[in-house]
Order: C-alpha cells, then structure tokens, then sequence
C-alpha cells in the first residue's frame, strides 16, 4: 500500500515524463551471474477459436550454475505473465442533485490488459521494494504512467478501483506459491489464462532472488492470436467494414425471412 | 455451450444469447417495438462492452424486425407509404442524432444523457400510454366496441399543405408532421441506440391518429430499414458490429417474433397497448433506479483514452 502510493506521488510529481513510458531498467551489468535461468515455456502460441475456454500454460526450467548452492539466503523464483498493455480511463460516481453521475476521471496511458504474478512464496517476503520498482513486478506497478495532467486530488483510489474491477474479472493476479521449485534447482509454474483473453503479445518474465534481490532474469514471448473463423471475421471488420456490415444485414434479413416462411410452413400444417 | 465473440473479444454463453434474442423478439413481434431498447441493456447487463451492445444491437433488430414485417405484410397491416415517408424523415433524423452524439462524448457526460433521455422518454410514453388505454379499455367495457372519434378530427395537423393520401391508414394528410414524427424518432434513436419503436408507436396512434392496426406493422417496416443503416454506419465508423453476437441473439429473436406477431393477432388493441406501456414503465424504473440508488461500484472502466 505504502509503495503504490510513493509510486503514485512519483509518477504524478513528473507529468512531464508521463507521455512516455519509464525505459526498462536492464539487468545490472554484471559480466554473469552465478545463478542462471534455463527456462521453457509448455505453448508459446494461443490460437483463440470459437470454443475458446481459457489456457494452461507451463513455465518450467532450471538453475544452471557453476559453483556449489550458495548458503545464506534462499532461493526464490517469480514468474509474470503479462497481457499486451492498453490505455484505459477509470472513472468515479458521485452523487450530484440526487443522481448518481461520472465526476472525476484518471487516465491510465498503459495498463496490461492480463498480469498474472506467480512466485514460490510471498512477494513481499521475497521482494525488496526497491527492486521491485526496478523490475516492475508487482500488479500495481505493472501499470505505468497517467496519461495527461491529473485532475483529481488523490490518484489513488483510482488505480485501485482498477486493480480490483480487474481482479474481480480474472485478469489480474496474484499467485503465491504456485511456483514449485525443486532443490534449489527445477522450478515449474502453471499459469491459467482466462477464456476473456484478448489477441496480441503476451510475454513471461522470469526473476530468481536472493534475500529480496533480483539476480537473473528471463523473458519469453506468448503469442495469442484469433484463428479460423474468428480471425477471419474480426479482420474482415477491420479491413473491410462496410463488406462486413453488409454481410451482418444478409445474414439479419435471410434469418428474419428464414423464420416466417418455416413458421407459415408449420401453421399450414 | 461457451462461445469467444471475435470483436467484442469475450466469453459468453450461447444458450444466454438465444433466449436473450428470444424474449427481445417475442415483444418485437407482439408491440411492433424493435426492442432495441431491451436488447441494448440487457447486453450490457452479461458484460457485452456498450459500443458493441448498441451497434450489435441495432444488427439484430433488423432481423426481428425484417420477420415481423414479412408476418404483418400477410396479414396487409403495413402502410407502405406512410412507412416510406417516416423513413425519409427517419433517415435525417438518424444521420443528426449520430452528429450529436459525437458532440455529446466531447462534451463528455454522454452517458448521463443517454440514460436521462430513456428515463424521462419511456417515463412519459409509458404514462400517456397506460392512461389513455385504461380509458379506452373502460368504455369498451360499458358499451361495446366505439369507433375511436379521433380519427376524424381535424386538428392542426389537417391543415398543413403537402397533403398525401394514406390509404392502409384511412388518412388524407401533409407529410410535414409524418416527416417531423419520423425526423425525432431518428435523432431520439440514434442517441439512445435502438430503433424508436417505443416511441414511433405511440407517436403514429396519438400524433397522427393511424389506427392501431397498421401501426405495428409500418413501424416495423420503417424500423428494418433504419436499424439496417444504423448497424452500417456503426460497422463503417466504429467497427463495432460483433457479427456473432448478432447471429446468436437473431436466432433467438427471429423465432420470438414469429412467435410474438401470432399472439398479438389474439389479443385486442388496447390490451396490446396496456402490456407496452406496462413493460416501457418497467423498464423506466429500473433505469430511473440505477440513476438515483447507490450502485455497488463506484468506480469503472472505459478502454481508451477520454478526451
């Protein structure tokens, strides 16, 4: 709570950054870490089709190193899967002259449109603050920047109102403990997609830590795409709309005919 | 059966859509309302995103409506002219609403409008509506079936020039006002998403005096082709028609209003009229309610950037 609102004073204290996202902070530049992922992902492209009912993905791999375990603190590995990012406006009801209307607004200039974090035990337990606003791990900081000058006192509300509604549809998560890891070395993480996907890019992040520090990374794409009649259908509206509204009213009148020439059939019967 | 709609880009249950499609369609047969303004927040009510509920909508109002027409041009209840001549004045009045609109979402409070504009529309023909047929329905019941006498008045109406004979309807009157009527159904539609059947059919009974008869079957008519180019510029403008969302929610309705225009031809008038105005007054208070009751959630989400 206390890091979404410093990260919240931050963004707002410089609207002139706003526009554009923060650059990814790379790795530190360190020549190889001790500690390696060796990751693989069980599917990296989801087909939508019409009976489209969700997805199980599996994020596995390996620690590859060269030295014994290291003693001390222990390993950790977190896992996010994110959606293609979006802009979105979250809006607020007040009461005004007895009626319930939209009165302040925040717009939010990317917000991942599906953000799963799985990790082996709790982020905060794991994860300094610190390094996770380098990394942008966690959900709230998954999301970046508000579009334009603020115009409402506190943010706040707002971004959490998103996170929840989000959370409430699924498409946000948190997963504590749903990666396994195996003597410090495999690790596995099964990662449900929700039927509500949509198509784009979608990429997994792989961290290891250690005592709340990020010590590799790893990153791989996932493509969901729309297949066969979707993908056909949905190009067609956008590449040739009036063909398709066309289409739309051929199929309304031939239903519409279809069905009173069967019933004057079956009343004549 | 769980389907991905490949626009609105989420999941939905087919079983939902048909019957959703079906009940839609029973009252679009049975009152010769499009149902537009059913179907519009009922999708909005199992999460359809609202652009895609009101141009998906419109789609499948055509197919309900188009069945409808087929079943009243059998039963000759249709006045064609008097149908070709709203439409004219409806198409003008479409083509401004939907300029309006645009204005309105600059403005921003889009919604506010929209909803006040259900509230306060359906709050009223419902009203106007219920009374007058109670009334009707009384004196029937006192003395036998009457020949409304306001058929035969000459008001203001008569005198206006561009007059045109209206045989299916028994009229000799100016096209001005059928324009005017056709004209604000089309602005009132555009802005609220459907068709303006709810209001088209009070509007033809009371404005202009056409008999009861025809009235669903030339609403129906001019709504097929008014629903057919709103559903045309909403796919042009917003690619926002979800082609199988509206097949799902046609097959439901085709049958409902198949359905619907047989038990309209059993029922008598002012019993029609009584069961419109009871369910636009029911649909008036749910939104009446959503405007003035705290809702669950304060705060929700519009893709995209507001302007």
């Amino acid at each position: 709570m206390i890091r979404r609102a410093a990260l919240i004073l931050l963004l707002s204290a410089l609207p002139a950054l706003a526009q554009q996202a923060p650059p990814r902070v790379p790795a530190p530049p360190l020549p190889e870490p001790p500690e390696q992922i060796v990751a693989g992902i069980s599917r990296d492209d989801i087909d939508i089709t019409t009976n489209f009912d969700g997805s199980e993905i599996i994020i596995y791999g390996a620690i590859k190193r060269e030295t014994p375990i290291p003693d001390g603190d222990p390993l950790d590995v977190v896992v996010a899967v994110a959606g293609p990012s979006e802009s979105v406006t979250v809006r607020h009801k007040e009461r005004r002259l007895g009626i319930w209307i939209n009165t302040g607004r925040v717009s939010i200039g990317a917000a991942p449109s599906f953000y799963v974090v799985a990790s082996t035990r709790p982020l905060h337990l794991i994860l300094t603050p610190e390094e996770d606003q380098r990394h942008r791990v966690s959900v709230p900081l998954a999301m970046r920047s508000f579009a334009g000058p603020l115009d409402v006192e506190d943010a706040v509300p707002y971004t959490e109102a998103l996170i929840r509604l989000r959370e409430a549809d699924g498409l946000y998560r948190l997963d504590d403990g749903a990666v396994r890891l195996a003597e410090e070395t495999l690790f596995r993480a099964d990662v449900r997609l929700p039927a509500n996907l949509i198509e784009g890019d979608y990429s997994a992040r792989i961290f290891l830590l250690r005592g709340g520090k990020v010590t590799d990374t790893f990153r791989a794409p996932i493509e969901v795409r729309k297949v066969g009649l979707e993908r056909w259908l949905y190009r067609l509206a956008l590449e040739n709309p009036f063909a398709y509204g066309i289409m739309s009213l051929a199929i309304a009148i031939a239903a519409g005919w279809g069905a009173s020439v069967a019933f004057r059939q079956l009343r004549r019967t | 059966m769980q389907i991905y709609l490949p626009i609105a880009e989420v999941v939905v249950n087919a079983f939902t859509l048909i019957g959703l499609g079906g009940v839609v369609g029973l009252m679009s047969g049975l009152f010769g309302v499009g149902g537009g303004f059913l179907i519009t927040p009922l999708l909005f009510f199992i999460g359809i995103p609202p652009a895609i509920a009101v141009a998906t909508g419109a789609n499948q109002v055509v197919a309900s409506s188009f069945s409808g027409v087929l079943a009243h041009v059998k039963r000759k209840s249709v006045d064609f002219r008097m149908g070709w001549v709203l439409l004219a004045g409806g198409l003008v009045g479409s083509s401004l609403g939907v300029l309006l609109f645009n204005l309105l979402s600059r403005l921003g409070q889009v919604d506010l409008v929209v909803q006040l504009c259900y509230v306060i529309f359906l709050g009223l023909i419902g009203a106007m509506m219920l009374q007058e047929s109670l009334r009707a329905l009384r004196r029937t019941r006192v003395s036998g079936p009457i020949k409304p006498t306001r058929r035969h008045q000459h008001g203001w109406v008569h005198r206006w020039p561009l007059k045109m004979k209206f045989r299916a309807s028994g009229l000799y009157i100016s096209a001005i006002p059928v324009l005017g009527v056709g004209a604000v159904v089309g602005i009132l539609g555009a802005l609220m998403g459907v068709g303006g059947g709810f209001i088209m059919v009070p509007a033809m009974i009371y404005l202009l005096g056409m008999p009861t008869k025809v009235v669903i079957g030339t609403s129906l008519f001019q709504i097929t082709f008014l629903s057919a180019y709103t559903t045309l510029m909403h796919a042009v403008s917003s690619n926002t028609v979800d082609v199988m969302l509206a097949v799902l929610l046609i097959v439901g309705g085709v049958v409902g209003a198949q359905i619907g225009t047989q038990w309209g031809a059993r029922l008598r008038a002012e019993q029609l009229r009584i069961l419109l105005a009871l369910l636009v007054l029911a649909v008036c208070a749910k939104l009446a309610l959503d405007l003035f009751l705290r809702p669950d959630e304060l705060y929700s989400i519009t893709p995209g950037l507001l302007k």
